[in-house]
């Protein structure tokens, strides 16, 4: 850490400098009694990239909504070239020079690309419009761009790599001030990627000032002239691009100790897998992976948002269309997936996803707990609802979900006890596999720490467990094994004192970009 | 849902009252309070038994159609699949009358049912196996049944034996102990489908769809089977609403049931059942069946408004009904 020091303590030197076109002083947001963002100060200068990078939910994205207006900020403010602003949405900041261009694909596909781009701003004679002159435009940035794609092209038939090119098309189509680039090439493969810098580095020369975040290091190694670091909402500093290098970067975004939360590791076993998985490929090779679970271990899956982790256990499910050599579970070969026959088999998936797919929010406490073993739990013809209200209140025990009444729909409870009753609905099947998909997504800290508990009881006691999670500490502090995936395939797997968060999101982000551009959300 | 509520679904813990599921009948009543003060005759007893009898084909389409939507799925082929079934089943039992006297009637009736069943799979295949809204699937299939039924009757009137008339009368007229056999009939299709609905695994599956299809799928239950299981209760409970109504009218026309998808619809949705499903309300249903032959009975009775426009303050109910359902809501 006395590195991390130094670099902390040469970050506070780099003073902001005096012509800053877009400069945020003390800039946060808080929703109700949740910060997350506080006390952010940067500036952007003309002609020059500056990059933020962060783990999710640093705050990278809020930041970019702050600066763009499309969400407020609660506490600090904004200027633009020395002059206060406060814009009350993105139609004021895009007036004023600054534009996000957003991560997912905000197109309307039926229509073609010009009229994508000048979509409620469009130029008329009259009433008539005036479709000669908005493709004329239209060609003449779609060039600026590198993009092949023509003006009267329908948006929906393009690639998506060019559908992201008229995206970027979109926010220049006016001489811009800042341009914020939000994960930009998440959906690009690797030469689309190189076209893209070729873009931001040329409206840097343009004297242009670019906002560019990502998780990919290489690609902020290879463009940016000076990285900001986000963590927990907070800012960790400014540093010249050239001061870090790739490792460095992932230190600094991770940076923070373990705590006490997570129960002791378990003793290494060499039992034979209850579960293998060979060749998974999951809607015609969006996500391919093999591997093996033993009795008696956490078997961690990490990666950025979006690497496939979820598709890919959604697809072993028979959730989504998916092919695999082998699916061997606690000895049988499995030919036909699905959820029944995977639970029947004793395996479980818990989605990450609880409030659309995990949970009747509508509905009672009981019907939901009983929903996925409907069979057991109702064992005669006719539902029976006093056995249904005694499980409840025995799940209620034991998962310590905190209920005033047993009555109660399961929209009323808070996050954290409704990942608790969710856990025992899964539980309720008696299964030997069980896989959390971000077991404690959006709960506090005390129901996190009885959940790690009840994993690590569950594991003890001779069964498996898969848990997917995009919280660092998280996976480090639970698996006893990692694989770590990105783009859809596993790129590392670790063991032992290996697992640590800088290896994680070192193989997270920084493996080099092996894909064709595929399409994800 | 729950096993305390299946037992008196309209009180919540604590023995609160639960308004909004009490509306559709607190709404019968007052409807029948006015008709009581309009017109002396409405209570005569011969007039409620007529009101009541002629719900009854309503009432036993919208009790299917509650389980079609509770799934969070819709049948507009209703009124033509219930000409349709109407129509195969006169020809059947005329062309078994000679052959078999009055057993062709019963042989008639199971014919009728075998058909409105599988009309109905045939609208749930569709919709689960080919993934089509089932809005376009019964408004393809409503034209289909209502074209066949046309031309069944080569543009006029299909007529039931006359040899079998008078046995299958009753079945319609008659009554048991001064019950009308179409209410005894109703009263067990609402029996059959409250248990169905509340107190087996299915409706529990069947209501945790509607309630979110990702859910359900996400817990391992067949969604497709049952959702196609549905509609297949939706058709026999056509084909059960044919059997009542044959011997009122003594024919199938091109016009039989038509425009009773509305009024099934509507009944459903009166009775207090979502339309974007998840919540199911059996006995609503028939309290909404009621309301709207209340309403047209009491149209006919009073000379205020001109009976040529009861559907429109059948259609102007649903509006009201949906609008009063959103207004408890947003307590």
């Amino acid at each position: 850490m006395n590195v991390l020091a130094a670099k902390v303590s040469r970050a506070v030197r780099s003073v902001p400098s005096r012509d800053a076109v877009l400069r945020a002083e003390g800039l946060g947001k808080a929703y109700g009694p949740i910060t997350v963002l506080s006390d952010v100060s940067l500036d952007i200068r003309p002609g020059e990239v500056h990059a933020i990078i962060g783990e999710n939910g640093a705050g990278k994205s809020t930041l970019m909504k702050l600066l763009s207006g499309h969400v407020r900020p609660t506490a600090g403010h904004i200027s633009i070239e020395g002059q206060p602003v406060e814009y009350a949405d993105a139609v004021e900041a895009e007036a004023l020079g600054i534009v996000l261009v957003h991560q997912e694909i905000l197109l309307a596909p039926h229509l073609t690309v010009a009229e994508n781009l000048f979509l409620g701003k469009e130029l008329g004679r009259g009433l008539l419009v005036d479709d000669r002159r908005m493709n004329q435009l239209t060609a003449e940035v779609l060039a600026r761009v590198g993009s092949t794609a023509r003006p009267r092209d329908e948006v929906g038939n393009l690639p998506l790599a060019q559908r992201q090119l008229v995206q970027i098309a979109r926010a220049l189509l006016e001489e811009r001030k800042v341009v914020i680039f939000d994960e930009p090439t998440a959906v690009l493969a690797n030469d689309e990627v190189s076209a893209l810098l070729d873009i931001v580095r040329a409206l840097r020369e343009r004297g242009v000032g670019i906002l560019y975040i990502s998780h990919r290091l290489e690609e902020v190694q290879a463009v940016a002239d000076r990285i900001t670091v986000l963590r927990d909402g907070k800012m960790i500093g400014t540093w010249q691009a050239d001061d870090l290098d790739q490792r460095q970067m992932a230190e600094l975004m991770v940076g923070r100790e373990l705590r006490m939360l997570y129960p002791a590791k378990r003793p290494a076993t060499s039992a034979a897998p209850i579960l293998e998985v060979v060749d998974l490929d999951v809607e015609n090779g969006q996500q391919i992976a093999s591997f093996q679970l033993r009795p008696g271990e956490v078997l961690g899956f990490g990666g950025m948002i979006g690497s496939g982790r979820t598709e890919l256990f959604e697809g072993l499910l028979g959730l989504r269309s998916s092919t695999a050599t082998t699916v061997v579970l606690s000895g049988r070969q499995l030919t036909n997936r699905s959820v029944g026959s995977l639970m029947e088999g004793g395996l479980v998936y818990l989605t990450e996803d609880r409030k659309g797919k995990g949970l009747l929010l509508d509905e009672r406490l009981a019907p939901n707990l009983t929903l996925q073993a409907l069979e057991t739990s109702n064992p005669e013809l006719t539902l029976d609802g006093r056995r249904e209200i005694g499980l409840l209140k025995s799940a209620v025990e034991k998962y310590d979900i905190r209920v005033p009444s047993l009555l109660l729909d399961a929209g009323k409870l808070s996050g954290g006890n409704q990942q608790k009753l969710l856990l025992a609905k899964v539980m309720m099947t008696d299964p030997s596999v069980v896989i959390i998909d971000e077991p404690t997504r959006g709960i506090d800290i005390g129901n996190k720490g009885q959940i790690y508990e009840f994993i690590d009881t569950m594991v003890r006691s001779g069964k498996a467990c898969i848990v997917i999670s995009s919280e660092l500490p998280e996976l480090v502090g639970l698996s006893d094994r990692v694989l770590v995936m990105r783009e859809g395939r596993v790129v590392a797997e670790l063991g032992g004192e290996d697992i640590t968060e800088q290896n994680v999101i070192y193989a997270a982000t920084s493996a080099s970009h092996g894909r064709q551009g595929r399409d994800e959300k | 849902m729950s096993s305390v509520t299946a037992t008196n679904p309209f009180v919540d813990r604590v023995g609160q009252i639960r308004w909004a599921d009490l509306a559709p009948f607190i709404a019968l009543a007052v409807i029948i309070f006015i008709g009581t003060m309009i017109n002396s005759n409405f209570m005569s007893s011969a007039n409620l038994v007529n009101v009541i009898t002629r719900s009854a084909f309503i009432a036993i389409i919208a009790v299917g159609a509650t389980f079609v939507i509770v799934s969070g799925g819709l049948d507009l082929s209703v009124g033509s699949m219930m000409a349709f079934v109407t129509g195969i089943m006169i020809m059947a039992m005329n062309g078994l009358a000679p052959a078999y006297g009055n057993w062709a009637i019963l042989m008639g009736a199971g014919v009728a049912l075998v058909v409105g069943g599988l009309c109905g799979l045939f609208n749930g295949l569709i919709i689960t196996v080919g993934r089509i809204e089932p809005f376009i699937v019964t408004l393809g299939t409503m034209g289909i049944f209502r074209a066949f039924i046309t031309f069944m009757t080569d543009g006029g009137s299909l007529p039931i034996d006359r040899g079998l008339r008078e046995a299958y009368r009753p079945v319609y007229f008659g009554n048991f102990l001064g019950i009308p056999y179409p209410v005894l009939i109703t009263l067990v299709v609402v029996l059959v489908a409250a248990f169905l609905l509340y107190r087996t695994k299915y409706g529990r599956r069947l209501t945790a769809i509607g309630s979110n299809t990702d859910v359900a799928r996400f817990s391992g239950v067949h969604v497709g089977k049952v959702r196609t299981m549905a509609y297949v209760i939706q058709g026999l409970c056509v084909a059960i609403a044919a059997i009542c109504y044959v011997p009122r009218l003594g024919a199938a026309t091109p016009t039989t049931g038509q425009l009773w998808e509305l009024q099934v619809i509507t009944a459903v949705v009166i009775g207090g059942t979502l339309l974007r499903g998840g919540k199911g309300r059996v006995w609503g249903t028939v309290a909404g069946a009621l309301i709207l032959e209340v309403i047209a009975n009491v149209m006919v009775l009073s000379d205020m408004i001109s009976e040529y426009l009861v559907a429109a303050v059948q259609g102007a109910i649903i509006i009201i009904a949906m609008l009063a359902h959103r207004f408890t809501r947003s307590r």
